[in-house]
């Protein structure tokens, strides 16, 4: 391994928490002067990796190696004085105090025991220069756009202390095409300085413009490191999702125990339907009984989509209706009135209320459509609560239990009971297969399955492609915000990873 | 195994830590100032110091449920005295109307009339606190300022309000019929007792017995969750809010009624911390969720022990509130040792709901 | 440029109008009542509220971390009683100053560590502080205490008359709050913790994470406030020649309303002492007009307090959601 090139090496590198395999023997090497990728779905281990290289965590087991030398790196602030910087997506500066100052603020240079402000900001504004960009550095950072943030980021990344590795994490999530480019400018003009720069990011299109090497992680294991020239946008997504391209043409037809819906009416109309920054517009319907599919991958809208369904975020364009009518107010409880429910991708945040039992998290949903007045007695509670728990096989030995001790696939069908007790018409499913036992996920699809044969309609969003395309009638590829494509159910997973990709 | 899993329950109670505060005091009590569980009769009730507790504690123990609802939705309500001044202040003006600063006819001071009829007094006094109760909620839950704030306004300027009712002057009561309150005996016992328990009972019907107690949990627990299952909070603030302004207008009424008298700057002076302490004593976190009504009454009895205690001893009144604040910083330094006990063992059940779970980690 | 000056104006705006504010209020109380166009009715702004000026300095600081400081009252009030004690006993007015100051700074410092180390809110913590010094206080002395200390008498009883200003004085202590204001300017400006305070109130987890002391700075700052409150109830017994537990009940209120009338908001980050002088003044003014008009009650103070407090959290938020468009 030792490649007089490499400016960090991570070799065999392990990492457990409570229960949780977070990475396991995970190689990755980074050479002086290129932009390397670092992809993989949600749980891959991506985060994790980068906490690591950056001191937030300390590696369980495994050899990290900086231009050869063995390191242990012990805090953010020793990666720093490293050489190792971050920029963390969500920008951690501070938007109230000036850009020079959030750019040079720690190491600031004095006069008179006094900070001296005429240097400070002069010091800025040439650590600003350096990536190309003027602005006027004594003005507060939360006046400009988050492009303009992000720079500031870097440049505080670059000054603090000569920085040889750059880690980008997630940096153009919210930037638009021309803001993307002049990072992207930046990016180059730092490879040809030498440094090194791991970029984390879910945009195919980015990869593939500016990356040199790519490496893929998946569920906390190393899959492979890659040149880029070298490596198909079909291989890429089928190596982030896991299958193996000639695998999935074999079992593209392997489906059918669904029968397609006869035609009984759409319940869910969308057109036009979007919101600036979070969604194109864009056309839907989902039929009465119908299992619409959702897929695309991390980023490319779902969740977005998810939320305007529910009412979470209001639309700033098009219309939705539900049985014809049109909604006027967007918000959870008036989607809920109208017969929509969702399960929620984060789980633990927007979904159970981990501090309450079972059966109050089962009747949340019901009693808050019922409002104050009506309420389930005690013992209705224990029967709804005792019905749904064996209805879904939820492992429990009393419905009193505090649903944070219960495991993952046991809280969604908490989440589930909860909807399902309310009688939705439309129920939305934003991955809710991902952190469950095998075992969990196939209950949960069958039960989904079940619910279509009584007439409920299901909006079914999951990353992993061969159960989309398995659960739906219809699938619509969402990639970079936008609706790219609709298929019926005859789709073969390689055409769907291939739009997902954006080759079609 | 199994005794141990039994006191683990039982240390998990919202009443274990409150009981126990209790015992220990009153076995200080035992050892020290044995005359303290002197129980007396005289005039046909019964008088002494546990029944002092009782009576004086009375006040605090209707501003803790209050309090208990707003803590429990991850607010606050630091107005909570000044409530009690302007309620008190009212009772007050309308026994004995004060127009500019000739105060008090001689007629009302001799004769034992009043103004205006009992139950007018009554009402208006509790509508006034609630009034305040449903601005504070209103400021909260609508126009979004944080709780803090939003009843530190009122903490600012309800003592002006009070003093204008009064016409700052610290009006004295001669109506006695408006005395029974504080003063009165049903039973042998006082009746602000039986007000406590009635606004307690109440309060329990009106939280347990409706989904509200479920609603206020969650979103004191899980704001997001809760909104996403289709409950509005706003709603709940709001009634939380006013419900507490309603509680500590009872207190007001009770304790102007104890002490004969309306003062805008000294009713009610201090009991925002003592009705936050006797909430946290009773186990419901600051940060909201779980509460029990129940715990927090038991909270204030406690914090009614501790002061007459003190004063059994001989601890002159005002030295006492140094005393108060060491009892403060006791419980706030158990309930972050608790919350290091309640760390630990949540990471256990962690473990185990991860076996099933695929590797990763949920977002950063 | 005009964007320029559009963005300044929307920085300064908060500023800009508690000035605007003061300025007026203090033009309608000299309409109203002649005896306020004098310049010695201004001087007396600062004469009879120094102390309230030193306790915002340190609050103001406080408020910017995103904390709140509601010991400030009875830090003072402890202060006033400990050191009228002392003098009597015979000690050395030279040494009991210092003495104060550092067990206002100790007192800060200690509830500064509660907040920062068992993470509890800063409002219950000060609050307990509260009750703590005014309780000490009371067990000092029960009733008001009288100093007779010839250097406490000579500083509150020697004017010092102004130049340019006909027959216009202070006393020696009303130099003390503006003193403090330029240190405070200079701290909040000029120095590495001055920055970090702002840094903390906008986002602590950036701070913390862009390698600020994030924790060592919380902690100094209720130590600068638990000294400001030291230093502001030594002013007050020198001005009132006396100490006792009761003083300067509620000023916790006044001083927070001060603060946020400034320009200083409560979820931290943004402010500065300049503001909250001008905060302070506009109560003083408030106080003023109701003495001199003498049928209007004092407790008048407290609404117009609670009123504009609302009011200014109210354009506050109005600024803030027009900054983010």
């Amino acid at each position: 391994m030792a490649d007089p090139q490499n400016l960090i090496t991570v070799s065999g590198v392990s990492k457990v928490f409570p229960g949780v395999v977070a990475l396991e023997g995970v190689d990755f090497a980074l050479r002086k002067g290129e932009i390397h990728a670092l992809m993989g779905e949600n749980g891959a281990g991506k985060s994790t990796l980068i906490k690591i290289l950056t001191g937030v965590e300390q590696p369980d087991q495994g050899r990290i190696e900086l231009e050869n030398t063995a390191i242990s790196i012990k805090s953010p602030q020793h990666a720093q004085a490293l050489g190792i910087s971050t920029v963390y997506q969500e920008i951690n500066l501070c938007t109230n105090i000036s850009v020079a100052e959030n750019i040079m603020l720690g190491h600031e240079p004095r006069r008179f025991g006094g900070i001296h402000w005429k240097k400070l900001n002069e010091l800025a504004s040439q650590a600003l220069a350096r990536l190309g960009i003027e602005l006027d550095v004594t003005q507060p950072l939360g006046i400009y756009s988050i492009a303009i943030q992000q720079m500031v980021a870097i440049a505080r990344a670059l000054a603090i202390a000569s920085a040889k590795v750059l880690i980008l994490d997630e940096p153009t999530s919210s930037l638009d095409a021309n803001e993307t480019a002049r990072l992207f400018a930046v990016m180059r003009a730092l490879k040809q300085e030498g440094i090194g720069i791991v970029f984390v990011t879910h945009f195919l299109d980015q990869v593939y413009e500016i990356v040199d090497r790519v490496t893929i992680l998946r569920n906390g294991r190393f899959v492979g490191s890659f040149d880029i020239a070298a490596l198909s946008r079909v291989e890429l997504v089928a190596k982030m999702l896991g299958r193996v391209v000639d695998e999935l043409q074999a079992l593209a037809h392997d489906k059918g125990q669904v029968a397609p819906q006869t035609e009984k009416g759409q319940l869910i109309e969308a057109s036009g339907l979007g919101l600036r920054g979070a969604l194109q517009p864009l056309d839907l319907t989902v039929g009465v009984g119908e299992v619409l599919g959702i897929a695309g991958l991390l980023g490319s809208g779902r969740t977005e989509l998810a939320s305007l369904l529910f009412g979470i975020a209001t639309p700033d364009s098009g219309s939705l209706s539900i049985d014809g009518q049109q909604v006027t107010r967007f918000s959870p409880q008036a989607l809920i009135k109208r017969g929509v429910a969702l399960c929620p991708e984060d789980r633990k945040a927007e979904g159970i209320v981990g501090d309450l039992s079972i059966r109050e998290n089962i009747i949340l949903g019901l009693q808050g459509r019922y409002g104050w007045f009506k309420f389930i007695g005690r013992q209705k509670q224990t029967e709804i609560a005792e019905k749904y728990i064996k209805l879904l096989g939820i492992r429990t030995p009393s419905p009193d239990q505090l649903v944070k001790n219960l495991s993952g696939g046991n809280q969604q069908k908490v989440i589930l009971a909860r909807w399902l007790v309310t009688q939705p018409r439309l129920l939305i499913l934003d991955e809710p297969t991902r952190g469950i036992d095998v075992g969990a996920k196939a209950e949960i699809q069958k039960l989904v399955l079940e619910l279509v044969k009584d007439g409920m309609s299901i909006v079914f969003i999951s990353s992993e492609l061969e159960e989309v395309v398995r659960m739906s009638d219809r699938i619509v590829v969402l990639r970079d915000h936008a609706k790219v494509a609709e298929y019926d159910h005859a789709v073969s997973d390689r055409t769907l990873m291939q739009t997902m990709a954006g080759e079609a | 195994m199994n005794k141990r899993i039994s006191f683990s329950r039982i240390r998990e109670s919202r009443l274990f830590w409150v009981l126990t505060a209790w015992a220990v005091i009153l076995g200080f009590n035992a050892l020290f100032v044995p005359e303290f569980f002197r129980i007396g009769i005289q005039d046909g009730h019964l008088y002494g110091n546990l029944i002092d507790v009782l009576n004086n504690g009375a006040p605090l123990m209707l501003v803790a449920i209050g309090m208990t609802l707003v803590i429990a939705t991850g607010g606050v309500d630091l107005s909570v005295g000044a409530v009690m001044a302007i309620s008190a202040a009212m009772g007050a003006v309308l026994i004995n109307p004060a127009p500019g600063d000739k105060l008090v006819s001689n007629e009302i001071l001799t004769r034992n009339a009043t103004n205006t009829p009992l139950v007018i007094i009554v009402i208006a006094t509790l509508a006034a606190g609630t009034l305040c109760g449903l601005w504070n909620g209103l400021l909260v839950s609508r126009a979004k300022i944080q709780p803090l704030v939003a009843t530190l306004i009122l903490m600012v300027a309800g003592r002006g309000i009070a003093q204008l009712i009064s016409n700052g002057q610290i009006i004295t009561i001669y109506y006695t019929p408006y005395f029974w309150f504080g003063n009165g005996y049903i039973l042998g016992l006082p009746v602000s007792i039986y007000i406590v328990t009635a606004v307690a009972i109440l309060a329990w019907v009106g939280v347990r017995k409706t989904p509200i107690g479920l609603f206020i949990e969650a979103v004191g627990l899980n704001p997001k969750a809760t909104h996403y299952s289709g409950i509005s909070a706003k709603n709940i603030q709001l009634l939380a809010y006013t419900f507490s302004g309603f509680c500590s207008a009872l207190a007001g009424l009770i304790l102007s009624s104890y002490v004969h008298s309306a003062d805008g700057n000294n009713n009610g002076l201090n009991y925002e911390l003592d009705a936050i302490l006797a909430v946290v004593m009773g186990g419901t976190m600051l940060s909201g969720g779980r509460f029990s009504l129940l715990a927090s009454v038991l909270g204030a009895i406690v914090i009614w022990t501790f002061t007459l205690s003190m004063y059994a001893l001989g601890v002159p009144a005002n030295a006492l509130l140094a005393g108060r604040a060491v009892l403060v910083l006791l419980v706030i330094l158990l309930y972050s040792d608790r919350r290091l006990i309640k760390r630990r063992s949540k990471s256990t059940p962690t473990a185990v709901q991860s076996q099933d779970e695929k590797p990763g980690l949920p977002h950063p | 440029m005009t964007q320029r000056l559009k963005l300044s104006v929307l920085r300064h705006g908060p500023l800009l109008m508690t000035i605007t504010i003061f300025l007026m209020a203090y033009i309608i109380g000299a309409q109203l009542y002649p005896a306020m166009q004098r310049p010695q009715a201004f001087f007396n702004l600062f004469i009879n509220n120094g102390f309230l000026l030193i306790l915002g300095i340190g609050m103001t600081f406080v408020i910017l971390t995103g904390g709140i400081d509601l010991s400030v009252g009875g830090v003072l009030a402890l202060t006033t009683a400990a050191s009228a004690a002392l003098l009597n006993l015979g000690v050395s007015p030279l040494v009991v100053m210092p003495l104060m100051l550092v067990m206002g700074t100790a007192i800060g410092l200690g509830l500064g560590c509660l907040i920062h180390f068992f993470k509890v809110q800063p409002f219950i913590v000060t609050l307990m502080g509260l009750f703590f010094a005014r309780g000490l206080a009371y067990i000092i002395s029960l009733t008001s205490v009288t100093i007779t200390d010839p250097l406490y008498k000579y500083l509150a009883l020697t004017p010092i008359y102004l130049p340019f200003f006909a027959k216009a004085y202070i006393y020696i202590p009303t130099l003390v709050g503006p003193a403090l204001l330029v240190v405070a300017i200079y701290l909040a400006y000029f120095t590495r913790f001055g920055r970090i305070v702002y840094a903390i109130g906008n986002n602590e987890q950036s701070a913390a994470l862009m390698g600020f002391p994030v924790g060592r700075t919380k902690v100094l700052v209720y130590g600068l406030s638990g000294f400001c409150s030291a230093l502001a109830g030594i002013v007050f017994s020198i001005s009132l020649l006396a100490g006792y537990g009761q003083f300067a009940t509620g000023v916790e209120l006044d001083v927070i309303a001060a603060v946020v009338m400034g320009g200083t908001l409560l979820t931290g980050g943004v402010g500065n002492v300049i503001g909250t002088l001008f905060g302070i003044l506009i109560e003083a003014t408030i106080i003023s007009i109701l003495q001199y008009n003498g049928t209007l009650s004092s407790w008048w103070t407290r609404i117009c307090v609670g009123v504009l407090t609302l009011i200014f959290i109210g354009i506050q938020s109005g600024f803030a959601l027009r900054k983010k468009k």
